[in-house]
């Protein structure tokens, strides 16, 4: 990015008038992605001092047992549930789930899911970080990752979504395609870097369970009416792209799960998405669309 | 600002938790669970027992529902005491129609102020759960540990002297503790803390000083959370926990006993126009046939 300047220098203005024509696989209208976010909370993190990991003093109960409760319960129930409709997973995974719980790695794995990084705690932010450290979980993602699964990792979803300016470079460099920090359109596109190509993957804070139940305060059944409008809609429109970001902390509880499946059911008895992982669409479009 | 190397060092990054608290345990894997009643599905009912003293000392902090407005707060003081005097005993009925036993997590000056409640809680053969001393008594990092021992051990001695009966049970203001908090309980002789959110069937937890049953009660379920947070109407609460239950009946059969926690509040679900909701919810969930309600002292031994 362009650092210091009003226009931090993202990406070319794209008005959605003349948008480019994307022929998904198979004639498909729309790209739909679920992201599981599968995340490590610390109890008792060290202060960033640019930002606070829990709103209360430590130990947070109820935030750090919400957390938990994702990884003990939710993940269970939510990916089975997932499995249950043909729908894999693009997890978006604080890499020090590697080590605390190898066992949601490998249950994600044997799915057939895709792993990309969250960073390495999502208590652990970047901000204030310098080079060399952003460089060393860059490196620590790349390498835990593929020490767990096999994978090489082609996104990035920022920890917590902190960032600094250089990171969309930083991970270019490191041969990442695909960053999912970027919210301004329904299609990828290309991102400025310094060196080598990177990509926006549409992900989406709008319709991300966290917004559904915790910020615009929905009940289940209205957040899986929120996410069919939006499945229709850009259906409807073509050459689209539709993330699904989950928290099984949220989506994975009791009182929500119905509600869930009844958007899995519509999306795949409408016939209209290609239902995939978050790296086949950004080779996809990559093969698809020169830089 | 920069930031110290010590932030890019993980010295709990382990197989398993970042704390010895309790070991990571997967819920779909863990040995069937039976409930005594032989359902599928426990219903915990779990009704906070609350005193707002119209001074708030915010010491560690100001529980929620606590006094807003400048003093005197009468607006919140006689809201909160409405459902003590008035929405308290609609629950009761609703209870007693549907002939459940619930478990009341009870300031100790609600015991003492209204030593009637406690007897009127007993003859229904309901639980009594230690839950602080009055709303003042919140638990957190920063309240001395000599002052903790004592707020914990006045909240016992205050029941166990009206009732006759020491309570076995805690839950914190909030679900709100410190970290000596498991440890000072367990000291305390009681047998399961209510405050731990991370599960759904209660679970064994490693204080220091001898072991404490962990009975979560879903922080997501209670009336606080759908109706006072996220501003959802009664009816859309009942019908939440419905969708829960048909969740956890469905699971009850492949992977034994399940638990719905409704954390309910006498001042919020206790009105007028909401205790009909809460009412057909019990009736409800009191016709399905693999559903009972248990109290928290019930679910915590058929571990």
């Amino acid at each position: 990015m362009r650092e210091g300047e009003p226009d931090p220098g993202l990406y070319d203005f794209r008005p959605y008038r003349a948008p480019p024509t994307l022929a998904w696989p198979g004639g498909k209208r729309v790209a739909v992605w679920i992201s599981p976010n599968i995340e490590f909370y610390e109890l008792d993190p060290p202060a960033n001092p640019h930002r606070k990991s829990w709103a209360r003093p430590h130990p947070d109960v109820v935030g750090y047992g919400h957390r938990d409760y994702g990884n003990r319960v939710g993940h269970w129930r939510m990916a089975e549930m997932m499995s249950k409709h043909g729908f894999p997973g693009s997890v978006s995974l604080s890499v020090a789930m590697c080590q605390h719980h190898p066992e949601i790695v490998a249950d994600a794995a044997a799915r057939g899911w895709e792993f990309f990084s969250h960073g390495i705690y999502n208590t652990r932010y970047s901000y204030g970080m310098d080079e060399a450290q952003e460089r060393a979980i860059i490196e620590d993602s790349i390498r835990t990752v593929r020490d767990a699964t096999g994978q090489t990792i082609k996104g990035w979803l920022a920890p917590a979504l902190t960032h600094t300016p250089r990171t969309l470079d930083l991970i270019a460099e490191y041969g990442l395609s695909y960053t999912c920090d970027l919210y301004h359109d329904d299609q990828p596109g290309e991102v400025h870097v310094r060196q080598g190509r990177l990509i926006s993957m549409p992900y989406s804070l709008e319709v991300n369970d966290h917004y559904g139940f915790f910020v615009y305060n929905m009940s289940p059944r209205a957040y899986a009416d929120t996410l069919i409008r939006q499945y229709d809609r850009l259906a409807d429109e073509g050459g689209t792209v539709m993330c699904i970001p989950l928290h099984a902390y949220l989506i994975g509880q009791p009182h929500r799960m119905g509600a869930f499946e009844a958007v899995l059911r519509h999306i795949v008895a409408d016939g209209r998405a290609w239902i995939t992982r978050s790296g086949d669409i950004a080779d996809h479009y990559r093969a698809q669309v020169p830089a | 600002m920069t930031l110290d190397p010590s932030y890019l060092e993980y010295p709990l990054r382990r197989h398993g938790m970042d704390h010895d608290f309790y070991p990571w345990s997967n819920l779909f894997e863990r040995p069937p669970i039976a409930w005594p009643s032989g359902a599928g599905v426990a219903v915990a009912v779990v009704v906070s027992l609350e005193w707002f003293p119209i001074l708030p000392t915010d010491a560690p902090f100001r529980a929620p529902g606590h006094m807003v407005t400048p003093y005197p707060d009468y607006r919140h003081y006689t809201a909160r005491e409405y459902g003590t005097r008035v929405g308290l005993y609609r629950m009761l009925d609703a209870l007693d129609r549907v002939g459940a036993r619930a478990s009341f997590a009870t300031n100790a000056a609600i015991a003492d102020r209204y030593p009637g409640i406690l007897a009127d809680l007993r003859a229904a053969g309901h639980e009594i759960v230690a839950h602080a001393t009055d709303m003042n008594g919140t638990i957190a990092t920063g309240l001395a540990e000599a002052d903790e021992r004592a707020l914990i051990a006045t909240a016992l001695d205050t029941i166990a002297r009206v009732t006759g009966e020491r309570p076995t049970g805690w839950m914190s203001i909030a679900r709100s503790q410190s970290f000596h908090t498991p440890r000072l309980l367990a000291e305390a002789g009681l047998r399961y803390m209510a405050d731990w959110v991370n599960d759904e069937l209660p679970y064994g937890f490693e204080t220091g000083a001898g072991p404490i049953v962990s009975v979560p009660v879903n922080h997501e379920l209670s009336d606080r959370q759908i109706i006072t947070v996220q501003q959802h109407c009664a009816d859309s609460y009942a019908e939440q926990m419905l969708d829960a239950f048909a969740l956890l009946r469905s699971e009850a059969g492949r992977f034994g006993g399940r638990m719905l926690p409704l954390h309910v509040t006498p001042y919020i679900l206790g009105l007028p126009y909401r205790i009909g909701a809460f009412e057909r919810l019990l009736g409800a969930l009191s016709e399905q046939p693999d559903a009972a309600f248990h109290t928290l002292g019930e679910i915590a031994d058929a571990r």
